[in-house]
């Protein structure tokens, strides 16, 4: 594996040195009916889950096949996608914000032959490469975060309880029997680089173990003042330790101030929290962004802990599933699973769905905390 | 035979999702193959070793990935996250293991030849493992080694044309929803604002000089596909002014069962015959909807736009032609002291290019938070902690019901003394000479 230069030579790091130039403009890549008709739709139809048309004021229709994939994703992979957008698609292609791919061809005809291609196409051991479905009333793809493929401070995984979860939702991911869309997605620490604090149903990693504390390295490998800052509850603490016969500088932790967010581990690596015992899964519910009927709203949590339980998270796939059915069976059309909960009350949000209600899902986190408590005299037995 | 076993990984190959050891499985036989005859300038196995540091992590329930490490390429601070492997010998491909953001285009449409470079490059200089994509929109470059950053930056802008995207205290790289190229409920052009913006703020997007992140992310309607009122620091919001426009013979198509309510979203299961009255007008949150006989009729004036009637029939009813967008400010995920949504800070603005009225008001609000913006403090944040009169200030802009849910419920407010004739200058004995001790 000898070293191939690109043409950059170190020593003049600015000699022909190209910057922000940003990325590709988005209209080279349009493919010609999306070019032409841009601004001026119509309308569109699902035309069966995972298919839709939309027509355009010029009568140009554009047929789009939805597919589900895992946003890992392998050059092989994407090889693939582009063979069979140069196949049926004249060398288009593109993704959704959850994830999706979506194919586009212009004519009806062509429809069928690019269905039909997608939905043969397997790996290996036997799972779909290119399920259709994705929209209407249903379940689409999961966003989610890294996990243990490449995160330092997950308290789970994601791309496993994703692939878990998604084959316990299957069939909701190809139908449209839902009261309305429900969107799933995980995060797998409370950073939420996925931003999961708004979904109908929100898988999140959590800590629950204070940080340990690595007294020997932690003046040499952190700045200990903003370790300290870090903690937005400010258990932490300067302090000197002895180890053998030197007194270090280090940090204390009241423990019991600590939410176990891990913004101290952020800030300071010899404050690890990750623990296969404390580690889990929180779920949180009832979140939407849309601001269709209701306003947006926050996901609240609903089972406060459920360990790790890799490979395939059964207990965490479980609830959801209570989750999804409850609400299939009790929402009105149209109703997100937020407003489905706040029709009928989070009590019975709790019996419908046959989950506990333990006094960890009772808010005590600062001035918020007071507005989730009940004050009015109606509620229901 | 693969290189590691990966016992707990094989049961994620089984179900329909597409599972991604069986993608990961055949990368590594693609490499270990290497029937294109590519110089790798990473090692060959480097998907192997990722396939056995991922089982290793679901065998102890915790990651083997230490914290970051400081990497990059020359003159960005962002684009790139270092990540080392904390049992480097057991898995020496996997050693570093570096991130890089690719910076997408808008509406993440591509043609297949760009596609087919980008994973040449990839091949050749990193994993070939990607995310399409990351959570924020960048493409997502996944695991090179530290020699490899600057070329593969190299090769990117000399022979792509393609930018790497933002990471770390900077402009994260701006996303938008697919907008006006292919969705009729867009009220703005979200991919020209979103790539304008991009352009204009390359240096804020690869020169970490915030408190902290900050996001753009573009909404061409309140449905909201892109969460933005959810994450973005600044979220645009499409929106319009006038009537939403009316083809009454296609409500009477709705009513009479020939075109499917909401697009045909609800297919799969037997709602009974469509119902106007009880599934639109009943639901509209403002009420400013009836029928006179068979006209359809709205009451403009008191529609908020929640998008409800037009979601539900979009052959009926389609946005008004006085078209902008809301700016709302301050979102972002819980870490630390909560989630906040985005707060309504500009109710309506046109945004037509170049867009300068938009870049007044973002930068107004980037020289204050780069002010006063405490190390890590989102601009959320910043406002939780100032107020939002402080913000109002700093903008320019003047009150307006329609930034509140609510006007205040208490009368603790923090008058200045320009605001109270005469200030707040008194004479005590003047005082004194009518009010005894």
């Amino acid at each position: 594996m000898a070293f191939i230069s690109s043409g950059y030579n170190p020593d003049k790091p600015m000699e022909n040195r190209i910057s922000d130039i940003g990325p590709r403009k988005y209209d080279e890549f349009y493919p010609p009916v999306i070019a032409k008709n841009k601004g001026k739709w119509l309308y569109h139809e699902i035309l069966k889950p995972g298919v839709l048309v939309h027509v355009a004021e010029s009568g140009d229709e554009v047929y789009t096949v939805r597919c589900g994939g895992a946003r890992l994703m392998s050059t092989t992979h994407i090889r693939e996608l582009c063979e069979i957008a140069e196949k049926h698609c004249d060398g288009y292609v593109r993704f959704t914000t959850r994830n999706n791919i979506e194919f586009m061809v212009d004519d009806k005809s062509k429809l069928d032959p690019l269905v039909t291609d997608l939905e043969s196409r397997k790996f290996a051991a036997g799972s779909l490469k290119f399920p259709i479905g994705g929209t209407g009333a249903g379940v689409t793809n999961i966003i989610h975060t890294q996990g243990w493929i490449h995160c330092h401070t997950p308290a789970t995984d994601a791309s496993g309880p994703v692939k878990a979860t998604m084959d316990v939702l299957f069939e909701e991911f190809q139908n449209h029997r839902l009261p309305a869309q429900l969107r799933v997605s995980l995060a797998c620490c409370l950073n939420m680089c996925g931003a999961v604090h708004c979904s109908d149903i929100a898988i999140l990693g959590y800590h629950r173990k204070p940080p340990m504390l690595d007294h020997e390295y932690l003046d040499k490998m952190c700045e200990i003042p903003l370790a300290i800052a870090a903690c937005p509850t400010a258990a932490i603490k300067p302090a000197k330790v002895e180890i053998g016969d030197k007194k270090v500088n280090s940090v204390a932790v009241k423990n019991e101030r600590c939410m176990f967010c891990g913004n101290c581990y952020t800030m300071c690596p010899s404050m690890p929290l990750a623990d296969d015992v404390g580690d889990g899964i929180v779920l949180m519910a009832g979140g939407k962004v849309s601001n269709r009927i209701s306003a947006p709203k926050f996901s609240k949590v609903v089972v406060a802990f459920i360990p790790n339980e890799p490979p395939r998270w059964p207990k965490t796939t479980e609830a959801i599933k209570h989750i999804v059915d409850a609400y299939a069976k009790g929402a009105n059309k149209y109703e997100r699973l937020g407003e489905w909960a706040e029709r009928i009350g989070w009590e019975r949000f709790f019996e419908k769905c046959e989950l506990d209600f333990t006094h960890h899902l009772i808010d005590d986190f600062r001035d918020p905390a007071y507005f989730t408590w009940r004050q009015t005299s109606q509620f229901k037995f | 035979m693969a290189k590691h076993e990966t016992p707990f990984l094989d049961q994620l190959e089984t179900g329909p999702w597409p599972s991604f050891v069986s993608d990961l499985k055949q990368q590594a036989e693609v490499r270990a193959k290497n029937e294109a005859n590519v110089e790798f300038q990473i090692p060959v196995d480097v998907v192997e070793d990722l396939l056995g540091v991922l089982e290793l992590s679901f065998k102890h329930g915790r990651t083997h990935w230490k914290h970051g490490g400081i990497v990059g390429v020359f003159g960005y601070g962002g684009g790139v996250i270092g990540r080392y492997c904390d049992q480097p010998e057991q898995f020496p491909g996997v050693a570093h293991f570096h991130t890089m953001r690719v910076a997408q285009p808008g509406g993440k449409f591509y043609k297949t030849e760009y596609l087919r470079q980008l994973c040449d490059l990839w091949d050749f200089r990193g994993s070939g493992i990607t995310n399409m994509h990351g959570s924020t929109g960048d493409i997502i470059f996944l695991g090179t080694t530290t020699p490899q950053l600057e070329e593969i930056f190299f090769e990117m802008t000399h022979k792509h044309n393609q930018d790497l995207g933002g990471s770390g205290s900077n402009l994260r790289t701006p996303s938008d929803c697919i907008g006006q190229a292919r969705c009729e409920y867009s009220c703005y052009d979200t991919q020209d604002l979103c790539h304008n913006l991009t352009l204009e703020y390359q240096d804020e997007l690869h020169r970490p000089a915030f408190p902290y992140k900050f996001k753009f992310k573009f909404d061409g309607c309140p449905n909201c596909c892109v969460a933005s009122i959810a994450r973005a620091d600044i979220s645009f919001i499409g929106t319009w002014r006038d009537d939403i426009k009316i083809d009454q013979e296609a409500v009477q198509a709705y009513i009479g069962g020939e075109i499917p309510p909401n697009g045909n979203a609800h297919s799969g299961r037997d709602w009974g015959a469509f119902d106007i009255q009880k599934e639109v007008i009943d639901l509209c949150p403002t009420q400013c909807m009836w029928m006179e006989g068979k006209t359809l009729k709205i009451d403009t004036k008191e529609c908020t736009r929640c998008m409800h009637c037009i979601n539900v029939m979009p052959r009926a009813l389609r946005i008004g032609d006085d078209r902008g967008l809301s700016m709302l400010v301050g979102a972002k995920a819980p870490i630390l002291d909560g989630a906040q949504m985005g707060s309504m800070l500009v109710p309506f603005i046109k945004a037509e290019p170049p867009y300068d009225e938009i870049k007044e008001v973002i930068e107004n609000i980037w020289d204050w938070w780069m002010e006063e913006g405490k190390n890590r403090e989102r601009l959320g944040e910043l406002m939780k902690r100032q107020g939002f009169q402080k913000l109002l200030e700093v903008t320019g802009l003047d009150p307006d019901p329609r930034m509140v849910q609510e006007p205040r419920s208490n009368p603790y407010i923090f008058w200045k003394e320009e605001e109270v004739e005469g200030g707040w200058d008194r004479d005590i004995n003047e005082f004194r000479k009518y009010h005894k001790r």
